[in-house]
């Protein structure tokens, strides 16, 4: 186990001397992923913020910075960082008993053990605290009843992060716990969920008495909602993950290698994202290569969307310059999700412009080898996927510009509350 | 102008319905969809014999049965609110109006009657690669050697272009441009020189097909060098049976958000509950009404032979192909992330609304001929 350093002992000079000597005495691209990651998670410097005993140093996030840094001047490889491990992952850390630390955390950092995240349900979607799954204790063990949707990597999953009802007696956020299941057993089953764009990356998971061991509960019984928010806070940028991966696209090596297919696997969902996000970046070059760009309604409509995109992006911007001076987050920190809703509305219209009758085509009839036909039939999910657009406006109106709710009907027992009944 | 339907053209509305609900459900739209030639030939069979539907905007001498453009586009908003997958677009509407504006009397009497009773499918090649919508578009050529025809070159997105039993082609005289020297001419399925490729179609309800010309022979219809008039009345006549069946598709998807919002419960109320989506279903009813006024006017006025035919067709496909897509995203909204699966039947009509968005020209080119073509 790391030396228990804590944060007080470093500066920024001595944390990259001590991180350069590590990584010279122990960086090998000739091991396999899995031993460099274990040998890594023990050294601590995997999760620099993490508390030392458990595979960090306990240094802040600039400090951890430095520390990317210096991994990323050798090339070394970080922890498995794609995917739903990493939500199980920080959700177990501020949640978990030691005992459940020790069992999962340094399978999630190594890659060995892949995660899904089981919240969202046929009936309850915006309101996720809505969860019908029911789960009922036995004496000894938890049985799990009931369905989940748009579970993604629940086909390849060992274990799922599970919120569950225990009690239909008390308001519905109450009444709520998180447990940890065992995707292999015979009361799970899994089925791949296909989208209009054609692909299928989710999954729809039906529980028949699955089985949860009593000492699987994260946190208390009944306090499954407030473990849940800490899940969803820490949904993660893929963005991120595929820049990462992305910089090292050329690398050679079997370290690499090992990498880059455990990226493929992972990410294999969501090959298909930034077609939903409109692709605003080959507007140019596809409206070059047309001639649309000779159009003047067309280049109204493409000056229209650049001004949108911009606006986002610099909003964007300003909202991370705040964070990282430290200063309080203003409005533009809420409204990045409506905005690229529109964007993507907007840049699909565009597309839709610039192919004139080739829009009508699909696969590799349909230009760029069927990108433009998947922008098309993919942005309709931006406005739905991670929360809707009127669920944004309804947070951006009430938290931000403090308006009141609409009176509510959900507010008594669980099991008095309307519900859907298919 | 007739700003209601008659007793009689409701009748044939129900009458159509009536077929459409037990023969084109979903169920049977997804099987079609996913063969080659999109459409079963059975029902095709029993909508010409029973209904007469083919046949419906024909003159009588010709084997029709003598109605107009009113009750063609009838039929058509109901095929689109059915999404029916036959041959009707390319044959009935497309290639049965240029036989109609562009043949001689002679023609017309050996080519209409097997169109009227089904037995013959046909179809219209005029968009060519470059996408454009309007004659002058046309390159291909039409070359006389030894009294006989022979086109070379490209036609594309030609709907139904591959099932097709007769292809109506419109060809240019060599060094001409513009909208002189066209011509339409009929070209056998099996005829020399020609290569007929299915293109994959976003909307499997709608097959294309790119048709290769090569020397191939070709039969003069009409009078050489005189079919651009011709050709934009035909068009015209298109955007708007195109507008009717586009209103017919936004009117099912308005349906279909509203009884979703009715009975889709979150936060313990349903949906619809909430003024946001409450006001979303009205818009949503403001603009496809709007839409059904446009489309249904201009079938009118196509049925009176208004003299400002050109620009109410193109009023009405603008104004029908943005209702329609506005309605489509809004029923997926609404539906929210099941919105968005295969299983759920909206993205069905959600990409026949995209293709029909871009099919004879999308709203911005048509509001532009709106603006040519009415009189401020
Ligand atoms: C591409 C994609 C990826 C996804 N990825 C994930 C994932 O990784 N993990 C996961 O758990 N889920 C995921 N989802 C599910 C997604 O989070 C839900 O679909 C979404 O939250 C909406 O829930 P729902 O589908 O049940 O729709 P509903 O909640 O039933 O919403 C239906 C409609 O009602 C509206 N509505 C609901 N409540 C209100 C209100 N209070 N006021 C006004 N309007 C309201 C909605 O905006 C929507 O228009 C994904 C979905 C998609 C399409």
């Amino acid at each position: 186990m790391a030396e228990s350093n804590n944060m007080s002992n470093y500066d920024e000079a001595s944390l990259r001397a001590e991180v350069t000597a590590w990584l010279a005495a122990n960086w090998d691209p000739q091991l396999s992923l899995i031993d460099w990651r274990t040998r890594l998670t023990e050294s601590g410097w995997a999760m620099p913020q993490w508390p030392a005993q458990w595979y960090g140093k306990g240094v802040s996030a600039q400090l951890a910075a430095v520390v990317a840094e210096e991994f990323a001047a050798v090339n070394a490889l970080g922890v498995a960082s794609g995917g739903p491990g990493r939500l199980a992952a920080v959700t177990i850390l501020e949640h978990g008993s030691d005992a459940q630390k020790a069992q999962y955390l340094q399978r999630i950092l190594t890659g060995e053990d892949a995660w899904c995240q089981l919240f969202s349900e046929p009936g309850s979607g915006s309101d996720l605290a809505g969860s019908t799954t029911r789960a009922d204790f036995d004496g000894s063990q938890w049985l799990i009843n009931g369905q989940k949707v748009w579970t993604t990597s629940a086909h390849h999953a060992t274990y799922g992060l599970l919120v569950a009802r225990t009690d239909w007696d008390v308001p519905k956020h109450q009444g709520l716990s998180y447990f940890v299941l065992d995707m292999q057993q015979p009361g799970v089953e899994v089925h791949q969920l296909r989208q209009m764009n054609g692909h299928a990356s989710f999954n729809e998971v039906f529980f028949t008495d699955a089985r949860i061991a009593a000492d699987q509960v994260l946190s208390n019984v009944g306090n499954g909602w407030q473990v849940a928010l800490t899940t969803l806070a820490h949904e993660r940028r893929l963005a991120d993950v595929l820049r990462a991966t992305a910089a090292r696209s050329k690398l050679e090596g079997p370290i690499y290698e090992e990498e880059r297919a455990e990226t493929a696997i992972v990410m294999e969902p969501y090959q298909w994202y930034p077609q939903r996000a409109g692709r605003v970046d080959l507007v140019g070059a596809r409206a070059k290569s047309t001639g649309a760009i000779n159009d003047p309604a067309i280049r109204q409509e493409i000056a229209k969307l650049l001004i949108m995109s911009q606006t986002a992006e610099w909003t964007a911007r300003r909202a991370r310059a705040a964070q990282e001076h430290g200063r309080p987050q203003g409005p533009e920190g809420s409204l990045g999700k409506l905005a690229s809703s529109n964007v993507a509305r907007a840049a699909s219209h565009v597309h839709t412009l610039i192919s004139g009758a080739d829009a009508m085509l699909t696969g590799s009839d349909s230009p760029l080898d069927g990108i433009i036909a998947e922008i098309l039939v993919s942005v309709p999910a931006i406005s739905i996927a991670g929360g809707t657009d009127e669920i944004q406006r309804n947070i951006i109106a009430e938290r931000v510009l403090g308006m009141a709710k609409e009176p509510r009907a959900d507010t008594g027992p669980f099991r008095d509350v309307p519900k859907n009944t298919v | 102008m007739q700003f209601s339907f008659s007793d009689e053209q409701d009748q044939f509305r129900a009458i159509i319905q009536r077929f459409l609900r037990e023969k084109s459900p979903t169920t049977e739209v997804r099987r079609l969809m996913a063969t080659e030639r999109g459409y079963d030939s059975e029902i095709w069979r029993q909508l010409a014999e029973q209904l007469g539907l083919p046949a419906i905007h024909i003159p009588e001498i010709h084997g029709g049965s003598g109605f107009g453009p009113v009750e063609l586009c009838i039929v058509m908003e109901e095929f689109g609110r059915y999404l029916l997958c036959a041959p009707y677009f390319a044959s009935s509407v497309l290639a049965t109006t240029a036989i109609m504006n562009g043949a001689t009397a002679a023609e017309q009497a050996e080519l209409l009657p097997p169109i009227a009773s089904g037995e013959r499918i046909a179809t219209l090649a005029f968009t060519e690669p470059n996408g454009r919508w309007d004659a002058t578009g046309v390159e291909l050529t039409a070359d006389l050697a030894g009294g006989d025809y022979l086109l070379s070159g490209t036609k594309s997105f030609v709907l139904d272009g591959c099932s097709a039993e007769l292809l109506i082609v419109v060809a240019r005289e060599p060094g001409t441009s513009g909208s002189q020297g066209l011509s339409f001419f009929r070209v056998e399925p099996d005829a020399a020189g020609l290569v007929r490729e299915q293109l994959q179609s976003m909307d499997a309800t709608r097959k294309l097909a790119r048709l290769t010309f090569t020397n191939t022979p070709g039969i003069l219809l009409g009078e050489l060098g005189s079919a651009a008039a011709a050709l934009s009345r035909t068009l015209s006549l298109a955007a708007i049976a195109l507008a009717n069946e586009m209103v017919g598709g936004a009117q099912a998807l308005l349906d279909s958000a509203v009884s979703y919002a009715k009975m889709r419960v979150q936060f313990g109320r349903t949906i619809g509950s909430f003024q946001a989506i409450k006001h979303k279903c009205a818009d949503m009813l403001l603009e496809v009404e709007s839409a059904k006024s446009a489309a249904y006017y201009a079938a009118q006025a196509a049925a009176d032979n208004d003299s400002d035919l050109p620009a109410l067709a193109s009023l009405a496909k603008a104004c029908a192909s943005d209702a329609y897509m506005h309605t489509a995203a809004n029923c997926i909204q609404i539906h929210g992330g099941i919105g968005f699966t295969w299983e759920n039947d909206t993205h069905l009509w959600f990409k026949r609304a995209k293709s029909s968005e871009v099919f004879l020209g999308d709203p911005s080119y048509h509001r532009e001929l709106l603006m040519q073509n009415r009189e401020l």
